[in-house]
Formats: C-alpha cells, structure tokens, sequence
C-alpha cells in the first residue's frame, strides 16, 4: 500500500514536470532542424516539420543583430537581478525592523508589482519616461537611453520577489544575532555582511533566482518599457512575426537555456551530494558511539 | 544607527518607480490632448462591451486559476513531504522553463497543438479554441501557484497532523481537516498570483486563440496600439484603471478570506 | 558559504556583466545609422555590405505594424534615420510633418525604379519628394486545392459555410475590414460611416460562424502545413507558402483587392541624412535590390533589377501580377480623424 502510494506520487510529478517540458524539449530538439527550404532559404517558421539534423542554426546566432539582443536580456537579466537582490535585502532587512504600521504600509505597496499585470507596469514605465525625456530634451540634456530604461523596469518588478523570499528567513532568524555582533565591536555593516546576512542566505539565493527568472522570462514589461532601440530577446522574437518574416531560430533561445540550467543544476547536484555525504557520516559516527 | 535605515533606498526606489508611474495611467484617463476631460473615461466606462470583455476574462481566468489549484495542490502537497534538498531542487525546476524564452515557448505551443497532437498523437486539435488559450495561461502560471503552496505546506507543523492520526482521524479527514484549513494562506497567494495576472494576459490568447478568444488584456494592448498611434491614451489609461481597481478588490477579498495573515503582504 | 566565497562569487558576477556590457554597447568612432523596418524586411548580408563600403554601423529595429511605428516616429524618444512605413502611413507622417523631403542628387539609382510604380507612389507622396518605393505586393486569398475544388474568384468564398472552421483572416484592421468593404462593392477608403459598420457586422458573422482564427504570421504554417483551406495573405507570403507546399495556389478575386508599396523615408529627427541617403541609393541599385527581393520574397519596384530576375520570380503571377491585375486594385489613403470610427468598428468585432 505504502509502495503504491509512492508510485502514485511519483507519477503524478512525473507528468506534470513532462507538462511543463514538453515545449522546452520541443524547442531543443526543433533547435537541431534543418530550416532550409527547397531553394535553399532559411525559413524558421516551420516548428511543425522535421526536416534532418543540422548545427547550422547555431552558427546562424552570431549572424545579424540577433546576437545583441541575447546579450541585452542576460545582461539585463544579470545586473537586474543583482541590484535587485541588493536593494531588496536590504529593504527586507530594514522592513524587519519597522513598527507594525508603516511595515504594513511598506509592504502592501511593495505587492503592487506582483499582482499589478505586467501589462500596466510597463504602460505606466512607458508614460513615466516618456515624461521625464520630454523633460530632459526640454532642459536641453541627454534623454534616460534605453538600456537604462529596460534596468529601471526590471529591478522595480524584481524586487518585491527578493524581498519576500527573504522576509520568512528573517523572520526565523534571531533579532539578538545583530545586536550581539554590534555588542562585540562591529559596525553595523559588519555586524548585517558577517551576522545577518549568513543566517539568511538560503531567502537570499531563491530571491536572486526569482528576480533573475523574472527578468528572463519578461516580455511584456519590455515591449512597453523600452524604445526598442535595444531589444530584449523576447522582444526581438515578437516583433520579427511580421509580414515577409522568416520566423524565429529556435536556438536563439536554447543557447541561453541550456548552459545556464547545466550551471544550476551542478551547483544543485553538488549540494545535494555533500548533504548526503553528511548525513552518511552521521550515521557512521552514530553507528560507531552505538558500539562501543 | 537603526536597522530602519536599510530599508530606505528601497522606499525611495519605491516612491519613484512602483508608485509615481501609477500617477500617469490616473492623469492620461482624464486627459485627451493635453486638457482635462472626462470623455475618455466615460467611453470607457458607459460601454457595455468594457464589462462584457471584463466578465468574460474573469470567467476564463476563474477557471485557469481552479485548474492551477487542482493540479499544482496536490504537486506541493507531495513537495511539502520529500525531502529538503530534494523538494529545492524541484521547485528550482518549477521554474527553469521560463528561461527558455516566454515568446518562443509559446510558439511551441502553437506547433505542438497545431501539428503534433493531430499528426503525431492523432488527437482532434484544439488550437484557436477557448481551450488552447487556457492550457496556455495553465502551463505560463502553474509554477506561481506551486511555489506559495510548497512554502506553506513545508512550514507546516507536522505535529498537528500527528496528532489528528492519533485522535483517530483517517487521512481524508485530517487533509480536509487539518492540513486544508492550515494552508489557506498559500492558497491565497497562489491564487492572487494567477488570477490577476491571467486576466491581462494578451500574448496567450494572440498566439494560441487566434484573435477568437480574447481576454481584457488584449483590449488594453489594443487600445495603446492603435489608439495611441491617434494621441488618445485616454481610452486605454481608463481601461487600465478599471483593472486596477478589480486587482484592489479581489486583494482585499483575498485578505479577508485569510484570516491567519494578519499583516499585509505575504504573497510568497 | 564562507565570507570569502560570497565576496570570489560576487567579483566573478561583477567580471562577467561587465565584460557583457562593454561587448553590448562597443562603439567606435564610426557613424551610426538607425534603422526601424519591419522584421526580416532586408537580407542582413546587405546590412554587412553597407557596413563594410561606407564603415557605418547600423542599428537595426524591428517593428510589427505601421501603428507602431507611427508612435515611435512621433516621441520625443525617437533616433531614427530610416523608416520603411506603408502607403497610408507616408500620408499620415506627412500630414503630421515628420519626415523629410530627400535629396535626390543623393540617389542616382532612383532612375531604376519603375516609372509605373513612382506614378502611383505620387499619389500618396506628391512628387515622389518624400519616400522611395522599396517593397510592394497584393492581398489576395490562398487557397489549399486538395480542400477547394471550386476556382476562387471571389471574397464571398471566405463567408461560404461549406468551409466553415477552415478560414483564416489577417489581424489587422485596415485590411479585413477592406476586404468586407470590397465584397460589399464599397471603396476600401471610404469615409462613410453605416458603410464601415456593415462590413463590420458580416465580419462579425463571419467570425462566429465560419471562422477558423484572425492570424499573422502563423497563417502561413498552417496553410503549408494543410490545417486550413483558405486564407487572407499578402502576396508575398502567398508566394512562399506555395513553394513550400504545391497544393497551394494564390489569387486574387475579381472583384479588386487592395495593392500596397511600403516606402523608404528618412523621419525629421535624423542626424545623418545624408548618410541615409545613401543608403537609400545603395538599396535602389539594381544587384542590390534583387539580392534583397530574392531574400524577401515580395516584389521589387525595381526595373532593373526585374530584369536580373530569374524567370522563376517574372513569370510567377504572384509575385508579379498581371496589369490585368493590378489594375483591379486600389491603395490605401489615410483616413485622418475618421481612422477611429475604423478603430471602434474594429474593437467591437474583436469583443463580439
């Protein structure tokens, strides 16, 4: 009975990790077709038709401007999510140790941008700098670009995911430890970088994770935000499906997906391992003091 | 030196860039053409077709959100019960796919619907049906209700379950009982991040509805298209702000059902 | 994690985006040239040739709809040195004094363009001052023969019930409403109002009853891939699509269609006009255009380049419709104000 309810368990994961891949292992296997149509163009927009195994379409990535925008979205998706998991640390920290009301206030603001769709977010981040530039071209001065733009947008989304994953590490953690290492001589930055922030680096990590994924997998916010000047991936991709358009090369996408999710998953693995290890120690150390 | 202060870059940030753009969308709603006026909004307002596209996408974002309940529940539930490292590492998996790009993802979709079931599995397709459009908004929005479910189901003391076995509760009983109840908060959160969000979505429903089976999302993207290309925001700063106001609604609903949640915010 | 660790990881984080960044915005002294067309609407070989001859860097942007464009034109945000906007559209930027007049000492090679095609260009551009004519094509229906035995020589065949859920519309205002207002016998600039609305409403039944979905660029898959029978397309895609599948076949009805140019136009704000003129000249030369037509797949108002053509691309009635054709034909004028009783016909067919 145990047994079967194990498998039951087991299978039901099973499918629905296989829902949430099916498109991912579509697209890496789609990533490998041959795109060349019957007088040698390329054309993309066929995922449909297997047509022969080829690497052509990772040589294609460094042709042409789609390389740029691959470059922006992890840079975007890198320097976002740092500054993010910064600020949102930070915040997290000082939210803490608010009185009860203005931590109310603060926080039921900061879910604004998690429930807000992403929709009017990047409206609003639109109508925003389209003001401050009518501003600054007024005054004569250089207008925000849009780099800048796209890492404004981005951090302002990603940060309330920083700052709730950190909260409940906090909340765990205990009040005394900052005070104890204040009490031992150490300023309050050292007390938070050699005290505090140990104790929640677990919140830390999930909330860069988010705030990285966020940043990965946004369109919306981008397509409104930016002036298109430097696109985003996803970007890109939607507004190439226009008339006369050659579809999209799949492996623009892989190419980002696969070295970082073997990155992660090492990184994983290895902790998951030196757990186990621990835990077989353990029990050795157990089973030694049990004989004696 | 208070720990208040770390907290204060954020609120100006805050301030600046979550609360001053909110301000736009209020001022172009009643502003055409740099004057003040209320006929963009009333156009908004006084057509019937704003609330019937409303209460269409409520009742498709209803649906995805129950969907999301009923299948990500269970995979939490079984989360929530392996072990540490193990259950980190499925949720990081939870949410790898969405750095395999949003758009091409979806065009994915489109082939597998298109072509894959009908070719391969010899399924009817339902590609350009209500249907598609909601496994789409399914597959994009799962992981956001899992996630909040996994939180709260692993904090969970398990002592209260015990001690419902040992009352002489059977399993039915003591999930319906005990473990239910003891995670309404996770449901809330899961469910505010997947209703809101599934409403506005206009990419799902572009791609894999065919322009057939549009959500307010699209009305709202429609109206800063092509409206705008005509200097009227108003039209779609006072569609935005319908939303806006339903998204406050439903968070205090929301906040109301869970009763355990006793400061705001505890979305994740 | 030790202390240490944090701070090697942290540093590393820092190394590789700011290695990221100096890769992304690596400038140099060369002059930059800002282009936004719509997507894949040039042979990016051609965009590394410029590069190379005159040591520019281009900056290329792409855009799904005139709409778009119109508003990027229009903000204060705009750095664009190129535009490729439709026929409509130049009335429209030219109405609202965005574009400037070009220097045609500048383009020589404007002599290659068809004097046919500058004629009918002038009547959206007075003169030929202010764009130059770079892509054009029909609307018409594709049509999967295996499934439509009867000859398609009309609009009214995409109402026919017999093909009910196999029909595909192009999502985008001014062309299904044109193609109702054709069907209808009405012009597709029409400034009458009950006429709009009528075509509105029998697209209205057409969506609920016969429709299989409003597509963009996925119109073409499916038909290749035989998921529908008939479909609104540009010619240009139609092309295409019948060379990847022969069931395939394209037409266009008789009772007219709409012909549409997209232009060359360099916008006010430009910088480097004269540098965009020059790539304008480098587009009209005849090698050029053809290398660029051959990549695109829609027809090139280029006569010296046509004549480089393969016979492959002349004598296919797609990509170079008969006069018999074309003359079935109208373009798009822009409506002005009247644009919004189009907009509010066009949200309340996609709410119905």
């Amino acid at each position: 009975m145990k047994k079967f309810g194990k498998i039951l368990r087991g299978s039901y994961l099973s499918l629905l990790f296989l829902f949430l891949y099916i498109p991912i292992i579509y697209l890496i296997v789609y990533s490998f077709n041959d795109f060349t149509t019957a007088t040698g163009r390329v054309v993309y927009s066929n995922l449909g038709r297997w047509s022969g195994f080829t690497l052509e379409n990772y040589s294609q990535i460094f042709k042409g401007d789609a390389l740029d925008s691959i470059l922006v979205t992890l840079e975007l998706a890198i320097v976002s999510s740092i500054v993010a998991t910064v600020i949102g640390t930070a915040a997290a920290i000082g939210i803490q140790s608010m009185k009860r009301r203005s931590r109310t206030a603060v926080l039921n603001v900061s879910q604004l941008p998690m429930v807000n769709p992403d929709l009017v977010t990047g409206i609003t981040f639109m109508m925003l700098f389209a003001f401050v530039n009518s501003l600054l071209v007024k005054m004569n001065m250089e207008r925000i670009g849009d780099m800048t733009r796209l890492l404004i947008a981005h951090i302002s989304f990603s940060i309330p995911y920083v700052i709730f994953s950190v909260l409940p590490r906090l909340k765990q953690s205990s009040d005394m430890l900052y005070e104890a290492a204040m009490d031992l001589g150490c300023t309050p930055l050292q007390a938070m970088w050699k005290a505090v922030i140990p104790d929640i680096f677990p919140g830390i990590t999930s909330g860069f994770i988010m705030a990285f994924t966020m940043s990965l997998d946004d369109f919306v916010v981008s397509y409104f935000a930016g002036t298109g000047e430097h696109s985003t991936l996803s970007v890109y991709i939607y507004s190439a499906a226009t008339k006369g358009s050659h579809g999209v090369n799949p492996a623009l996408a892989t190419i980002i997906f696969i070295p970082l999710v073997a990155l992660l998953l090492a990184v994983n693995l290895r902790n998951i391992r030196k757990e186990r290890n621990y835990e077989i120690q353990n029990k050795k150390v157990k089973m030694k003091n049990g004989g004696k | 030196m208070k720990r208040k202060i770390f907290a204060y870059p954020y609120i100006v940030w805050m301030l600046l860039f979550i609360l001053a753009p909110m301000l736009f969308i209020l001022y172009y709603a009643f502003n055409i053409n740099g004057t003040f006026t209320v006929s963009g909004a009333w156009a908004v307002f006084s057509n019937a077709d704003t609330w019937s596209g409303l209460w269409d996408s409520v009742v498709v974002s209803l649906i995805t959100t129950a969907l999301c309940l009923l299948i990500g529940y269970p995979a939490a539930y079984i989360l929530s019960r392996m072990k540490k490292s193990v259950a980190g590492l499925m949720s990081v998996l939870l949410v790898l796919p969405m750095w395999m790009n949003f758009v091409l993802r979806t065009y994915a979709w489109q082939a597998i619907l298109r072509d894959f079931v009908p070719d391969v599995l010899g399924l009817p397709s339902i590609m350009y049906t209500q249907a598609a459009v909601m496994l789409g908004l399914v597959y994009n929005f799962l992981p956001f209700m899992i996630l909040p479910l996994y939180t709260t189901l692993s904090k969970m003391d398990k002592s209260y379950i015990e001690a419902a076995r040992d009352l002489g509760a059977n399993g039915f009983v003591t999930f319906f009982r005990v473990v239910l109840p003891l995670s309404v908060p996770g449901i809330v959160s899961g469910i505010t991040m997947v209703f809101i969000p599934s409403i506005t979505a206009f990419t799902v429903p572009a791609m894999l509805g065919g322009g057939m089976n549009e959500l307010y999302g699209n009305m709202i993207e429609r109206a800063f298209k092509m409206l705008a290309s005509e200097g009227n925001y108003s039209y779609g700063s006072s569609l935005a702000i319908v939303l806006f106001v339903c998204v406050i609604i439903s968070t205090v609903i929301m906040n109301r059902m869970d009763k355990n949640q006793k400061e705001g915010g505890q979305l994740w | 994690m030790t202390t240490k660790k944090r701070i090697a990881l942290l540093v590393a984080l820092l190394m590789v985006f700011s290695c990221l960044f100096t890769v992304g915005c690596g400038s140099d002294d060369s002059k930059t040239l800002n282009i936004l067309n719509w997507g894949d609407y040039i042979d990016p070989e051609l965009i590394e040739q410029f590069e190379e001859e005159y040591n520019v860097t281009i900056n290329y942007s792409e855009l799904p709809s005139n709409e778009e464009m119109l508003i990027k034109l229009r903000s204060s945000d705009n750095i664009y040195d190129l535009c490729f906007p439709s026929d409509y559209m130049i009335e429209k930027l030219l109405a609202e004094d965005l574009i400037a007049p070009l220097n045609k000492d500048n383009i020589p090679n404007l002599a290659n363009i068809d004097a046919e095609i500058m004629d009918i260009a002038a009547s959206f551009d007075e003169g030929n001052t202010y764009s130059v004519p770079y892509m054009w094509g029909t609307v018409g229906i594709l049509y999967n023969t295996t499934m439509v035995d009867e000859p398609v020589s009309s609009w009214n065949i995409l109402w026919d019930e017999k093909y009910a859920g196999q029909i595909l519309m192009y999502d985008s205002v001014r062309d299904s409403i044109a193609v109702s207002l054709i069907r209808l016998g009405y012009d597709i600039n029409t400034r009458n109002a009950d006429e709009v609305k009528e075509a509105a409403d029998e697209l209205i039944w057409q969506k609920q009853n016969v429709l299989l979905a409003y597509g963009t660029d996925d119109i073409k898959t499916t038909m290749i891939n035989g998921k529908a029978a008939l479909a609104v397309i540009y010619s240009g895609d139609a092309f295409y699509c019948c060379e990847e599948n022969t069931d395939l076949a394209y037409a266009v009805p008789e009772e007219g269609s709409n012909i549409w140019f997209d232009n060359i136009v360099i916008p006010k704000s430009s910088d480097n006009k004269e540098l965009a003129e020059q790539f304008i000249n480098f587009l009209c030369d005849a090698e050029v255009a053809r290398q660029n037509t051959e990549y695109i797949y829609y027809s090139t108002p280029n006569a010296e380049a046509l004549k480089l053509l393969d016979a492959y691309f002349t004598e296919n009635e797609t990509y170079n419709p008969s006069e018999a054709i074309r003359s079935r034909c109208a373009i798009f004028h822009d409506l002005g104000d009247f644009t919004d009783v189009f907009n509010t016909e066009w949200e309340r067919l996609k709410t119905s």
